[in-house]
C-alpha cells in the first residue's frame, strides 16, 4: 500500500491541479493577512472558505483523479497487489497530496506573519485539522461515487450535488424543520442533524473556538453539556472520524468486488 | 448637612486639644484581650492597635469617632454568629483586619462591617471570608472603602449576602477592591453621587455590579468578568461608564451589561469581550456609547423593546458572532463611524471611511431570536445565502438601521 | 497450470460465463477464441481476478485463486488496450512496475530489442498507439513467469516488430511456459498456437489442436474452419 501510496503521491505532486490548489490556498492565506493586517480576522474567513471549499475541491479533485487514473488502476490490479492497498494508497495519496497544499498553502503565509507570536494559533491549528478531516471525508466518498458510477460525466455530477446537498441544502431542509416544530423541544435534535453532516459537524467544532460566546446563550440542557464542557469537541472530533472511517471501509469493501 | 459635619470637625478639634488621642494596643497576651472591651476603654479618637492573633468576638458595636487597626491582619472569627462590626459612629477607620464566619440568616443581614447613619468613615486594607454580607453602608455618607479584598464562597442565591451594598448612601468612593464569590459583587440602591473606581468583581453569583435607583454615579477602571449574569444598571439616572472591562460573562441570561430604563448615561471606552451578551439594552434613551471595544462577543449589542435616541458613535465590533440584534422594525437609534470586523466594503476615495453602507443586523439573529435552536446553524453557507438576500434587499430588519460612514480601520 | 470449473458471471443481467469447465496443463500456447462478446476477455480477467466470478473455482498452480493475490506473481499480463498514467516517462513506468513487483527482470534486452531507446525519456500520453503497444510488451516480457497472458497483443504493431514478438513467445514457449493468447488475427493463431479453446455464448464450444478443428469441421482452411464454427452455431 505504501508503495501505491508513494506513487500515486508522486504522480499527484507532478499534476498541475495540484498546484493550482496550494498556489490558490498560498495566495488567499496572502492576500487574507496582508490586506487586512488582522490574524483574527483572517482565521474568520478562512473558516468560511475551509468550510465551503475543501469539500467541493476534495469531491471534484477526487472524482477526476479516480477517472483519469484508470488505466493506472488496471494496470496495478494485474500486478500481484491487494486490491484494498491499490484503493487505499491511491486515496491516501489524494487526500493527502491535497491536505498537504492546504496546510502548506495556508501555513506559510501564516507563519510568516507571526502565527507562532500570536494567541490565534489554537484556532489556527484547530482549522486545519478540520480542513484535513474535511478533506479526507470528501474524498472518500468521491472515491466511493466514482467507484460506483462507470459514466465520468454522472459521477462528477452526483459528487457536486453531494456537494451542493451538504453544503447549502442540508441547513436550508435542517433550519426548515426547526422553525417548523418549533414549539418541540428541539434541541437534541439539532445536535444529532448536525452529526450527519460532515459539514456541519466541521462547523460545529469550528464554532466551538469561536462563537461559544453566542452558544452559550442558549437555554437547553443539552447544548449547555455539549456546547459548555469538552464533551462538544470530543464528540464532535469522533463523528468526524467516524465520518472518515465509514466512507474508507465501504470504499475498500466494494472494490474488492467490483469488476474492472 | 455637610455644614454639620464641619461643625463637627471644629468639635473634634477642640475636644482633641481638650484630650491627646491615645493608642490602646489589643493583643491575646496583653492586659486588654477583646475588642469590645477595648472599645469600651477608649476615648473618642482613640486608635485602637490589634495585634496579631484570633478573636472571636462578633455584634461588636464601633460607637465612637475610632480608628481599629489590625496589625499583621489579627483575625476576627465571628463563628458563625451574628454580625461582626457596627459602625454607628462618625469619623470611624477600619484598617488591616481579618474577618471570617460572619453568620448566615434568612431573616437578618448580617454583614462583616455595617455602617449605620454614620458620615466620614474609612474602610481599607481588610480581607473578608467565609462572609454573608460584606460591608454595608447604611444611610451613610462621604466614606471611603478602599482596597479591601472580599473572598465569598457563596453556591446559592438565597442565602448569600452581597459584597459591597451601599443604601441610600451618597457621596461614597468605592475604590480598588477586590470581590468574588458572594451574589452582587457591589451593589447599589438610591445610592447617588458615588464613585467606583479601580475594583476587580469577578466570580459573582449574580451581578459583578448592580445599580438600582442610584444616580449621577460613575464608575471607571473597573474590571467585570466571569459574573453570572455580568453588570446590571437599572432604573437609574445620569450614570458614568468609563474604561472598564467586562469579560467572559457566559451563560443563558448572561450579558456583560445590561441596561434597564436608563436614561442620558454616558458609555465611553470600555470594552466587552467573550459575553453572551455585550450589552442588553431595554427601554432606555438618549445614552452616548463612544469608542468602546466590542470583542467575540455572542452578541454585541442587543436592542429589546423600546429604545430611542441613543448613538453609537466610534466604537470597534470585532468578531461577534452577531453585531446588532433588534426584536423591532423600528430604529430611531444612530450608528456612525463605527469599525465592522465584518465589514466588506470599500473605500475609493481613501479618506478612511467606507463607501458602501454596513447593515449590523443580520436576518439570522431574528431567526435566533425566534427559534433558538438555529444557532447551531451559525456560519453556515446557506445562512450567508440568506442573509446576504437580506442586505441587498432588508425586509426583516429595520431599514434604515444602518452605519452610513463605516470606518475602514479600527478606531483608536 | 489453470483449472476452471463452474465458471459463472453475469453483469447484471447479462450472463457472460455460464458454466464453464477449463483445464489448461501446464507448457504450450493456448489461444482462446470466439466471436465479439463472446465472453473471451472475461474469462482472461477471472483468471486475473480482475473480474470477481459470480460462482465457480479457479486454480491457478493448485492455488484458488479467491481471495488471493499472491499468485499473480506468477503472471505476466499483457492488457487489451495499453492504457498508461499519461504524465509518467517510460522510464520511470519501467522502473515502477519493477518496484512493485520486485522481481528479476530484463528490460533493457527487451527495450533495444523493440528500438524503444529513444522514448525512454518521453511521456507516455505522448506516444503513438504502437509504440505504447510495444511498451507494454517490454513490461510483460521483462519478468520471468511461468504463466504469460496475452490479450490481443498484435494490436498496432508493424511487422518487423510482430515478428520479433512471435519470436519472443516461442522462446518462451520453449522455456516451458504456458501462454494464453486472444486474438482475431487467424493466422497468427494458426502459426503459434497449440491448442484452441472456442468460446461461446459464455460456454467453451470446442477445446482442441488445429488440426483437430480442421477434421472436426471438414475444412482444409483455418480461417474457414473458424467461420464454419460460426456458422454451425447459428444454424443450431
Amino acid at each position: 500500500m505504501l508503495k501505491i501510496l508513494k506513487y500515486s503521491f508522486y504522480d499527484l505532486m507532478r499534476s498541475r491541479w495540484n498546484y493550482v490548489y496550494f498556489l490558490f490556498y498560498l495566495a488567499l492565506g496572502f492576500v487574507l493577512l496582508f490586506l487586512n493586517n488582522d490574524l483574527s480576522k483572517a482565521v474568520i474567513t478562512l473558516m468560511n472558505v475551509i468550510i465551503v471549499l475543501v469539500p467541493l475541491i476534495s469531491t471534484i479533485f477526487g472524482v477526476m483523479y479516480f477517472y483519469n487514473s484508470k488505466e493506472f488502476t488496471e494496470l496495478l490490479l494485474a500486478q500481484p497487489l491487494k486490491r484494498s492497498s491499490i484503493f487505499l494508497g491511491q486515496y491516501l495519496g489524494v487526500a493527502g497530496s491535497l491536505t498537504m497544499s492546504l496546510v502548506l498553502g495556508l501555513g506559510i503565509p501564516f507563519i510568516l506573519y507571526g502565527l507562532f507570536r500570536s494567541d490565534t494559533i489554537w484556532n489556527f491549528s484547530l482549522l486545519l485539522i478540520t480542513g484535513a478531516f474535511l478533506t479526507l471525508i470528501f474524498t472518500a466518498l468521491a472515491f466511493n461515487i466514482s467507484l460506483s458510477n462507470e459514466n465520468k460525466i454522472k459521477g462528477f455530477g452526483y459528487a457536486v450535488l453531494l456537494w451542493l446537498f451538504l453544503a447549502v441544502i442540508y441547513d436550508g431542509l435542517f433550519l426548515l424543520s426547526l422553525i417548523i416544530f418549533e414549539e418541540y423541544p428541539l434541541d437534541s435534535f439539532s445536535l444529532a442533524a448536525t452529526m450527519f453532516n460532515p459539514i456541519d459537524l466541521s462547523r460545529t467544532l469550528i464554532l466551538l473556538k469561536l462563537d461559544i460566546s453566542a452558544l452559550l446563550g442558549y437555554t437547553g440542557a443539552i447544548f449547555r453539556q455539549f456546547f459548555g464542557t469538552d464533551k462538544g469537541l470530543i464528540v464532535s472530533i469522533l463523528m468526524l472520524i467516524l465520518w472518515t472511517v465509514l466512507p474508507i471501509g465501504r470504499l475498500t469493501y466494494k472494490a474488492k468486488r467490483k469488476d474492472f | 448637612m455637610r455644614y454639620g459635619a464641619f461643625l463637627f470637625f471644629l468639635f473634634s478639634i477642640f475636644s482633641g486639644f481638650a484630650q491627646v488621642p491615645k493608642t490602646i494596643e489589643i493583643c491575646p497576651s496583653c492586659k486588654i484581650k477583646t475588642i469590645k472591651d477595648g472599645i469600651s476603654n477608649a476615648s473618642e479618637f482613640d486608635t485602637l492597635l490589634i495585634k496579631k492573633g484570633i478573636y472571636n468576638e462578633f455584634n461588636i458595636l464601633v460607637d465612637k469617632p475610632l480608628t481599629l487597626k489590625g496589625e499583621n491582619f489579627p483575625v476576627i472569627d465571628g463563628e458563625e454568629r451574628g454580625e461582626i462590626l457596627r459602625i454607628v459612629s462618625d469619623n470611624v477607620t477600619i484598617d488591616g483586619l481579618y474577618i471570617i464566619n460572619v453568620g448566615t440568616s434568612y431573616t437578618t443581614d448580617y454583614a462583616a462591617i455595617r455602617v449605620v447613619k454614620s458620615e466620614n468613615f474609612l474602610i481599607q486594607n481588610v480581607v473578608l471570608e467565609r462572609l454573608f454580607f460584606g460591608i454595608y453602608l447604611e444611610k451613610s455618607n462621604n466614606g471611603k472603602v478602599y482596597h479591601n479584598k472580599i473572598i465569598g464562597d457563596a453556591v446559592d442565591e438565597y442565602n448569600s449576602g452581597n459584597g459591597i451594598q451601599l443604601w441610600y448612601s451618597h457621596n461614597v468612593q468605592v475604590d480598588r477592591n477586590i470581590v468574588q464569590g458572594v451574589r452582587d459583587g457591589i451593589y447599589l440602591e438610591f445610592s447617588d453621587n458615588v464613585t467606583i473606581n479601580n475594583n476587580v468583581s469577578a466570580n459573582n453569583l449574580r451581578y459583578g455590579l448592580h445599580f438600582m435607583f442610584s444616580n449621577d454615579d460613575v464608575y471607571t477602571n473597573n474590571t467585570f468578568e466571569n459574573n453570572g449574569a455580568g453588570v446590571a444598571v437599572m432604573f437609574s439616572k445620569r450614570i458614568k461608564m468609563v474604561d472598564n472591562i467586562f469579560r467572559k460573562n457566559w451563560g443563558t441570561a448572561a450579558f456583560g451589561m445590561l441596561l434597564k430604563e436608563i436614561n442620558d448615561a454616558e458609555i465611553v471606552g470600555n470594552t466587552f469581550q467573550e459575553n453572551t451578551v455585550g450589552i442588553s439594552i431595554e427601554g432606555s434613551n438618549r445614552i452616548e456609547y463612544n469608542n468602546n471595544n466590542f470583542i467575540s462577543n455572542g452578541w454585541a449589542v442587543k436592542v429589546l423593546g423600546a429604545c430611542y435616541a441613543n448613538s453609537f458613535v466610534n466604537n470597534n465590533f470585532l468578531y461577534n458572532s452577531f453585531d446588532i440584534s433588534y426584536n423591532s422594525k423600528l430604529n430611531d437609534n444612530v450608528f456612525e463611524r463605527n469599525y465592522w470586523s465584518d465589514y466588506t466594503g470599500y473605500d475609493l476615495d481613501k479618506d478612511g471611511i467606507g463607501d458602501v453602507p454596513y447593515r449590523p443586523v443580520k436576518l439570522f439573529s431574528y431567526v435566533v431570536n425566534r427559534t433558538p435552536e438555529t444557532i447551531v446553524l451559525l456560519r453556515s453557507m446557506f445562512m450567508d445565502i440568506i442573509d446576504f438576500s437580506e442586505k441587498v434587499s432588508p425586509v426583516f430588519t429595520p431599514d434604515n438601521l444602518l452605519d452610513a460612514m463605516p470606518l475602514m480601520k479600527k478606531s483608536e | 497450470m489453470i483449472q476452471i470449473e463452474n465458471l459463472h458471471k453475469k453483469f447484471g443481467r447479462n450472463q457472460v460465463l455460464f458454466n464453464l469447465d477449463l483445464d489448461i496443463p501446464g507448457g504450450g500456447i493456448f489461444a482462446v477464441l470466439g466471436p465479439n462478446g463472446s465472453g473471451k476477455t472475461t474469462l482472461i480477467k477471472c483468471i486475473l481476478g480482475m473480474v470477481i466470478p459470480s460462482s465457480g473455482e479457479i486454480e491457478v498452480k493448485d492455488n484458488t485463486i479467491k481471495n488471493n493475490w499472491k499468485y499473480r506473481q506468477d503472471i505476466n499480463y499483457l492488457p487489451q488496450i495499453a492504457n498508461f498514467p499519461g504524465n509518467l516517462k517510460v522510464k520511470e513506468l519501467i522502473r515502477m512496475i519493477k518496484d512493485l513487483r520486485q522481481k528479476e527482470s530484463n528490460e533493457e534486452e527487451l527495450v533495444k530489442l523493440f528500438g524503444l531507446e529513444p522514448f525512454l525519456d518521453k511521456k507516455l500520453g505522448t506516444l503513438s498507439g504502437g509504440t505504447k503497444q510495444k511498451v507494454n510488451i517490454v513490461l510483460t516480457f521483462m519478468f520471468d513467469s511461468p504463466l504469460i497472458i496475452l490479450d490481443e497483443p498484435t494490436t498496432g504493431l508493424d511487422p518487423a516488430s510482430l515478428i520479433k514478438l512471435k519470436e519472443l513467445i516461442l522462446q518462451e514457449k520453449n522455456k516451458g511456459k504456458t501462454i494464453l493468447i486472444t486474438t482475431h488475427i487467424m493466422q497468427f493463431v494458426e502459426e503459434m498456437a497449440d491448442e484452441i479453446v472456442y468460446l461461446l455464448e459464455g460456454n467453451i464450444f470446442f477445446k482442441g489442436s488445429v488440426e483437430q478443428l480442421m477434421t472436426k469441421t471438414k475444412q482444409t482452411d483455418f480461417e474457414h474452419a473458424i467461420a464454419a464454427i460460426s456458422i454451425q452455431t447459428a444454424d443450431a
